[in-house]
């Protein structure tokens, strides 16, 4: 269970986050969309910490993520994330990429770890390129290896930091294909996306913030038939 | 006077023998200021003293010549500390020290160049501190600065000729004792400058193969 209370960030002087509060329930998915500079993506790096708030407190199975800072890898181990420019290890294959985590935060033998990396490389359709390096992929590839990365680690939880921002919109496709097959297996997605129509598809519930709040936290089917608030009716009438 | 190279034949074996002293304090000063030069570029990374302290070391160590750091260390701090090193101790730790100051700046410029992306992804796998440094900071950042690298040693070989000054039988010492026992310069320096030659033209090819080999980003 994820839990933010009274989370507010600060960069300087300008507010990021103002006063969030909000539960992911397990195994649900959420997509948080919002005008770009709402605060979706802090918002979410502010779940595994990559961003510390300013305030607030961060619940992860009712561990407070800041305070208890001995836990803080052994929790990440279980949330995954998967960003907007992919993050893949240069220096390594596609292979590596997946199996690195699995041999130093899981302890797996290498070969164990690469038997590992090669079944998730194949489920996301790449086991024609494990050996590949970053630079020799497209983007759409990319951001698969990183899918599998992630997955491999089998998170509780996995954290989509706009996805497909980079890429072209067929490889969107084919990595909004990769990240519909997840999203029945049991774990929490939370998925910053300005990808209107896929959020529809795959959330169960609509986050929709604006000027570093939360302006409401949705069931997806009414979202799309009449948002609660004024601001998202607009949006949405923006977008469609 | 005639150029004749049958007058110093004699001494190329003991000159040949000053290739072995070089080497010598060019490998441990490669490896002693790479490593003392790694840890300032991670200690410069954190802020405060540690910072500070890094940022003195390498403003020190370039801003100041070579042959004053080793006449500081080898002639001037023994009237202090009664303590007098032999010329291979002076020249090894006068050269690492000065060595890790401009290794620091450019492991620094490697580590920098390592976006920090690939480290937040590391950090939300759970990856420790330790193992991102030695697995994904240091292959990559070494990687990328490995040319900048080959030219500090190939400088370092070079520069080695300097302790000649505090009486170390390297190759450029043995140069003036030839010359003085046979009122000789033009070959004996000149055999002197091949030797230079062909030892750093050998460590530029060994960094070639280096190079190739460590390349993951060459299609």
């Amino acid at each position: 269970m994820i839990k933010l209370e009274n989370i507010s960030k600060k960069f300087g002087q300008t507010t990021v986050l103002k006063d969030i509060n909000i539960e992911f329930l397990p195994e649900k998915t959420y997509a948080i969309i919002g005008s770009s500079g709402a605060g979706k993506s802090t918002l979410l790096r502010c779940i595994n910490l990559l961003e510390k708030p300013t305030e607030g407190k961060v619940l992860i199975d009712h561990v407070d993520l800041i305070k208890e800072k001995t836990q803080l890898t052994k929790i990440r181990e279980q949330i995954g994330m998967v960003f907007q420019n992919f993050n893949l290890f240069a220096h390594m294959s596609a292979i590596d990429n997946v199996a690195f985590a699995l041999i130093k935060v899981k302890k797996m033998s290498k070969v164990e770890a690469l038997k590992d990396a090669t079944l998730q490389l194949d489920n996301v359709g790449l086991s024609h390129r494990l050996n590949n390096f970053p630079h020799q992929l497209s983007g759409g590839e990319k951001q698969r290896v990183a899918i599998a990365r992630a997955l491999a680690m089998h998170p509780q939880s996995i954290l989509f930091d706009e996805p497909t921002s980079a890429l072209d919109p067929e490889m969107t496709q084919e990595v909004l294909k990769v990240i519909k097959q997840l999203n029945h297996i049991g774990m929490t997605n939370i998925i910053v996306t300005h990808e209107i129509k896929f959020a529809q598809e795959v959330a169960d519930y609509i986050v929709y913030m604006n000027n570093a709040e939360i302006l409401e936290v949705t069931p997806t089917q009414e979202f799309f038939k009449k948002p609660k608030t004024q601001r998202a009716q607009e949006f949405l009438s923006n977008m469609i | 006077m005639k150029i004749d190279f049958t007058k110093i034949a004699e001494y190329i074996p003991y000159m040949m023998g000053g290739i072995w002293i070089t080497l010598q304090v060019a490998f441990a000063t490669a490896l002693i200021g790479s490593i003392i030069g790694l840890l300032l570029s991670f200690a410069y990374r954190r802020k405060g003293w540690m910072q500070n302290l890094t940022m003195f070391w390498v403003d020190f160590f370039r801003g100041t010549p070579l042959l004053f750091q080793l006449m500081l260390f080898h002639y001037g701090l023994p009237q202090i500390t009664g303590w007098v090193p032999t010329p291979y101790v002076s020249a090894i730790v006068v050269f690492s020290l000065n060595s890790s100051a401009y290794l620091s700046e450019i492991l620094r410029a490697g580590i920098e160049s390592i976006d920090k992306g690939q480290i937040e992804a590391a950090h939300a796998l759970g990856v420790s501190n330790l193992d991102i440094s030695f697995s994904i900071i240091i292959p990559q950042a070494l990687h990328n600065v490995l040319p900048a690298i080959m030219n500090e040693f190939i400088t370092l070989v070079k520069e080695t000729s300097v302790v000649s000054i505090i009486s170390l039988q390297d190759i450029m010492r043995r140069q003036a004792i030839v010359s003085a026992a046979t009122y000789r310069f033009f070959e004996p320096i000149l055999v002197v400058g091949l030797m230079y030659y062909v030892l750093n033209k050998i460590l530029s090819y060994l960094g070639k193969i280096l190079e190739r080999k460590i390349s993951y980003d060459k299609a």
